[in-house]
């Protein structure tokens, strides 16, 4: 069978497809398994229902970690026609395990790229429909009360004056903070990048378990500043909370995404989902109060509210950095724990010993000391110090080690243990340093 | 007044009766918590790379200085629990059911008030009156510049599992201390015990089943819950460990499962511990509460010391639903002591959607705690009562539901019964009745407590009797264990029915639509986005309402029952 005859035969087909699809008008119940809140389904719920009458838009509601292994559970006898959520990693893993039907949207006047990042898979599993960027949010009433200075980039963080108010969702969580840390991985270097994010983790008061938990800590005024998505900024800014946003410097903007299921029993309806929300009409919904996205369609912004940031246009986002979605996806599950061996099961360890360094350096400014100097800049290194190289964490052996059943050799919990033991051992040793630095500074 | 001298003695045959309802029962948890669980856990056992069986991955376990440390954080925070929720239980638990108490089944009904704390929303309303910007902090930082982290690390945990969970023991001691027949008490006064001595050498010991069942419980619940610590952000204990490796995406690794097989076997040896205490000893009276609770009067300054007890006890337990209602009624409370203002808009807002969730919840809970009751009742008979070969396993199975993860069962549920499609096309694991057997499921270790509890309370001396004057043993089970069991019977579906109605975990994954949703599901997803907190609250308000009065009418009808039984003679 030559290709031509293929591609004809393709070509037959789709326009088939075409002819029926536009005779047939969508109907019926369109199931969407999403981990988007009450405040985002329910408008796009009552806009396509009345975009499509006849249909009806059946919402599920679940995390993004039980959605995907919720689709990946039920495929033998699949009932979901779409999945729609942020993460694009969650995407990926869809992808990677045949779970997402291809499909090109007839939609138009969407760039193929925002900020830095493709807006829509290469392979056309998924589809970009609202980008969000990342940054740093914090109460003004607990600043005040703590005198915290306004956060501005990334280092700021890492000061003295945020010791215990900062908060952060566990990357392996949370799809969106672990493109954050990703994110400062790539802009910074693997080295420069991880030692940004310990001095960070050094000052944090609390490592969350949801991504929601970040906002909600902050909301409420338990902790000053959250690294979070901007979106839970602007919608918490709605509800009337006094929380404020920036985006740092090195950051990028990343679609939230949608994709229709393998073998959806709706297919026709989930196309018809897919295509309202690339639509202008759809677009412009994302500018309700509780939902507070960015389109992605650059010409929708004509109608959003006034101080609305746009990607598109505005010169933060054009400095942001360019995101390598295969570095990225290669070295997931290692970034991930090594996050978690290194900073969030060794916070209490990691955050005395910050202290302890905050206490020298306040001293050290009142009176210069080079030995305790030296002191906390080999303290500062210990702790920096990694037991992987970037070339080993995208490496062949240490992939093997986290993919489960498939091959023989190293076990996950082996390599997380010597990692723990690893970040163990330097903390103590740079809480020795930086003690023996403030006896000397002071 | 005689204390039935002999161990109850199991009578040698079998009933063909009693097989079949111990096959049906081991069917039953076979079929839905066995197999399902199975299918999950078992990779804990295989070898990387190959799949053949090995042991290697406990070794792991043994070796990983996070999990021995989880671990023993984890038995820490359990038995603190324990320690705290006595405290607030015995009071009381003693002076509501032993004296004559003004209000007593509005105070019991209160006291049961922490165990439904709708999931998430608890939590944030604990943080918010006592967290480290909480209420309680901030007044305390105005007035004397100083904080105390009640909300901080495994105090945290300790504090928060000790409200939550302490009504377990209430209701289980309650049911207990009511069995007690005042002739035991008439009998050690006459002999000159009084006051202290008589409760700790007559009472508590009589009551000591029901304590047992219920701190066991709390035990095994805070060993295995993992909400809460997750949502103090306390990683370092075993269920969250367990929690967090088995729904992080992308990790195939078998730790997780080890960790769920750890705690499994951990809950069954802290139940075995507690039927071992027991061992050789006969709580079992022939007398039952018939004669009317000793119901003592308290003394005016007895009074007003006893009501401000519980005043306190109640104030500090019920602090989750104070600052749960005052969220539901806030506009915005952040970072200061009480909201800025106060608005009724969460309710308007949930009021429309909640009609279809309550009728959801009122119904999974109810045929949820029917069930329980039903299997827990037949188990705890056939234990106590019966020498069948193996029935402890049938214990030990429905206990260890206790241990499994709400989200290894809804997994297993999808991964036994999705495939199974119904006549029209629609899988099994779609129908609402498998949320009500995972339900079932789940909240059977607490109905089986209780009502293990109340038969060990009946002597078996009663239903020989009742064999001899000529009656079937099935009739002897209808009329007589029955009817004397009702207490703990009820006590258990109370705990069942109320608890199942605010679970969130294994519902999660099982729920297909939102209109077969129950009301916690309807909770979580509005608990996702900043200008949903107050609705949720508002949606949990309605929740602890709804059992809060179902638990007040039980109680209602535990008292008339009483009353007439005390009439009667």
């Amino acid at each position: 069978m030559s290709t031509r005859f293929l591609s004809v035969s393709a070509a037959l087909g789709l326009s088939l497809a075409a002819t029926l699809a536009h005779a047939q008008a969508p109907t019926g119940k369109v199931t969407v398994v999403t981990s988007f809140s009450k405040d985002v389904t329910d408008p796009f719920k009552k806009a396509f229902e009345k975009a499509y009458p006849g249909t009806s838009l059946e919402v599920q509601n679940r995390n993004t970690n039980a959605g995907v292994k919720f689709i990946e559970e039920t495929k033998g006898n699949n009932q979901s026609d779409l999945f729609w959520a942020s993460a694009p990693d969650a995407f990926e893993v869809l992808k990677g395990k045949g779970l997402l039907q291809k499909y090109a949207p007839k939609a138009t006047g969407i760039p193929e790229k925002v900020g830095s990042y493709p807006i829509n898979d290469r392979e056309g599993a998924y589809f970009g429909f609202a980008a969000s960027g990342y940054g740093i949010m914090w109460n003004e009433r607990y600043a005040k009360a703590n005198k915290l200075p306004e956060p501005k980039d990334w280092a700021d963080l890492t000061k003295p004056a945020f010791y215990d108010h900062v908060s952060i969702a566990s990357p392996a969580r949370s799809g969106t903070t672990h493109l954050t840390v990703e994110t400062i991985l790539q802009g910074e270097g693997w080295e420069k990048g991880w030692r940004t994010i310990k001095e960070m983790a050094g000052n944090f008061n609390q490592i969350t378990e949801r991504s929601f938990g970040v906002p909600d800590a902050v909301n409420s005024g338990q902790v000053g500043v959250g690294i979070v998505i901007d979106f839970f900024a602007f919608s918490a800014q709605a509800a009337g909370f006094p929380v404020k946003f920036a985006y740092p410097t090195v950051t990028t903007v990343v679609p939230a995404n949608v994709g229709i299921i393998a073998n959806a029993p709706n297919k026709a309806g989930a196309e018809a989902f897919v295509e309202f929300l690339l639509s202008t009409p759809g677009q412009e919904v994302l500018f309700d109060p509780g939902i507070r996205r960015l389109p992605v369609n650059p010409a929708v912004y004509a109608k959003a509210p006034a101080g609305y940031p746009n990607p598109f246009k505005d010169a933060q986002f054009q400095k942001m950095i360019t995101f390598d979605v295969d570095k990225s996806e290669a070295r997931t599950a290692v970034v991930d724990t090594l996050f978690d061996q290194l900073i969030s099961f060794q916070l209490n360890d990691l955050k005395a010993v910050t202290k302890t360094l905050h206490e020298v350096e306040g001293a050290l400014a009142k009176k210069d000391n080079p030995k305790a100097r030296a002191l906390v800049a080999e303290a500062r290194d210990l702790i920096a110090a990694m037991p992987v190289s970037e070339a080993q964490a995208s490496g062949a052996e240490l992939r093997g080690a986290f993919t489960g059943g498939s091959q023989k050799g190293a076990r996950q919990a082996e390599v997380e243990q010597q990692w723990a033991a690893f970040a163990k051992e330097r903390y103590a040793g740079a809480k020795a340093k930086a003690d023996e630095a403030l006896k000397l500074a002071r | 007044m005689a204390l039935a001298l002999s161990r109850p003695v199991p009578r040698s045959h079998l009933s063909p009766g009693q097989l079949l309802v111990a096959g049906a029962i081991a069917a039953f948890l076979l079929l839905f918590l066995v197999v399902p669980v199975a299918t999950v856990i078992y990779v804990a056992f295989t070898e990387k790379g190959t799949g053949a069986f090995t042991l290697v991955n406990f070794l792991d376990f043994a070796r990983t200085d996070l999990f021995v440390r989880s671990f023993w954080n984890s038995v820490y925070v359990s038995g603190m629990s324990v320690v705290w929720a006595s405290v607030f239980a015995l009071p009381l638990a003693y002076l509501t059911t032993r004296f004559e108490f003004r209000g007593a089944a509005l105070i019991q009904t209160l006291g049961f008030l922490p165990l439904i704390m709708p999931p998430f929303v608890g939590a944030v309303a604990m943080q918010l009156l006592f967290g480290r910007n909480g209420t309680v902090n901030l007044l305390l930082d105005d007035w004397f510049g100083v904080k105390v982290p009640f909300m901080d690390g495994l105090n945290g945990v300790i504090f928060v599992q000790s409200v939550h969970y302490f009504p377990f023991i209430l209701i289980n001691l309650s049911a207990a201390l009511r069995n007690i027949d005042r002739s035991m008490e008439e009998a050690a006064q006459n002999l000159g015990s009084s006051g202290f001595r008589l409760f700790r050498r007559v009472v508590f010991p009589l009551a000591l089943p029901g304590y047992l069942a219920g701190a066991s419980l709390v035990f095994v619940k805070v060993f295995d819950d993992l909400a809460t610590p997750l949502l103090l952000n306390v990683k370092d204990m075993l269920a969250p460990q367990a929690y967090l490796r088995v729904t992080s995406i992308g990790i195939a690794d078998p730790m997780g499962y080890v960790i769920a097989v750890v705690l499994i076997v951990a809950s069954i040896l802290a139940m075995w511990a507690s039927a071992a205490a027991m061992k050789g000893r006969d709580y079992a009276t022939v007398q039952r509460g018939g004669g009317g609770l000793a119901k003592r009067r308290l003394k005016p300054w007895e009074s007003a010391l006893a009501y401000g007890i519980v005043g306190l006890i109640l104030l500090l337990v019920l602090a989750p639903h104070i600052g749960l209602f005052l969220l539901s009624i806030a506009t915005i409370w952040s970072f200061s002591p009480f909201p800025d203002a106060f608005t009724l808009a969460h309710y308007a807002r949930v009021f429309g959607e909640s009609s279809i969730y309550i009728k959801n919840t009122l119904i999974y809970a109810t045929l949820a705690g029917l069930i329980d009751v039903v299997l827990g009742t037949a188990i705890a008979y056939l234990v106590l009562r019966t020498r069948l070969v193996g029935r402890h396993w049938l214990d030990w199975a429905a206990t260890a539901a206790l241990a499994i993860p709400g989200v290894v069962l809804g997994i297993g549920y999808l991964r036994t019964f999705y495939g199974v499609t119904l006549p029209g096309g629609t899988p099994l694991a779609a129908l609402w009745i498998m949320v009500v057997l995972a339900l079932a499921i789940r909240r059977l270790p607490y109905a089986l407590r209780a009502c293990y509890a109340a038969l060990q309370q009946i002597s078996v001396s009663l239903e020989e009797a009742a064999e001899n004057l000529g009656a079937t043993k099935t009739r002897t089970v209808r009329r007589v264990v029955v009817p004397l069991m009702t207490g703990g019977i009820l006590a258990g579906f109370i705990s069942s029915f109320s608890t199942a109605a605010v679970e969130l975990s294994a519902t999660l994954m099982l729920v297909q639509s939102n209109s077969d949703a129950p009301l916690a599901y309807g909770l979580y997803v509005f608990m996702q986005s900043p200008a949903g907190r107050g609705a949720g609250a508002a949606l949990g308000i309605v929740a602890v309402l709804l059992v809060a009065l179902s638990t007040f009418a039980s109680h209602l009808v535990v008292e008339r029952s009483q009353r007439a039984k005390g009439a009667a003679q």
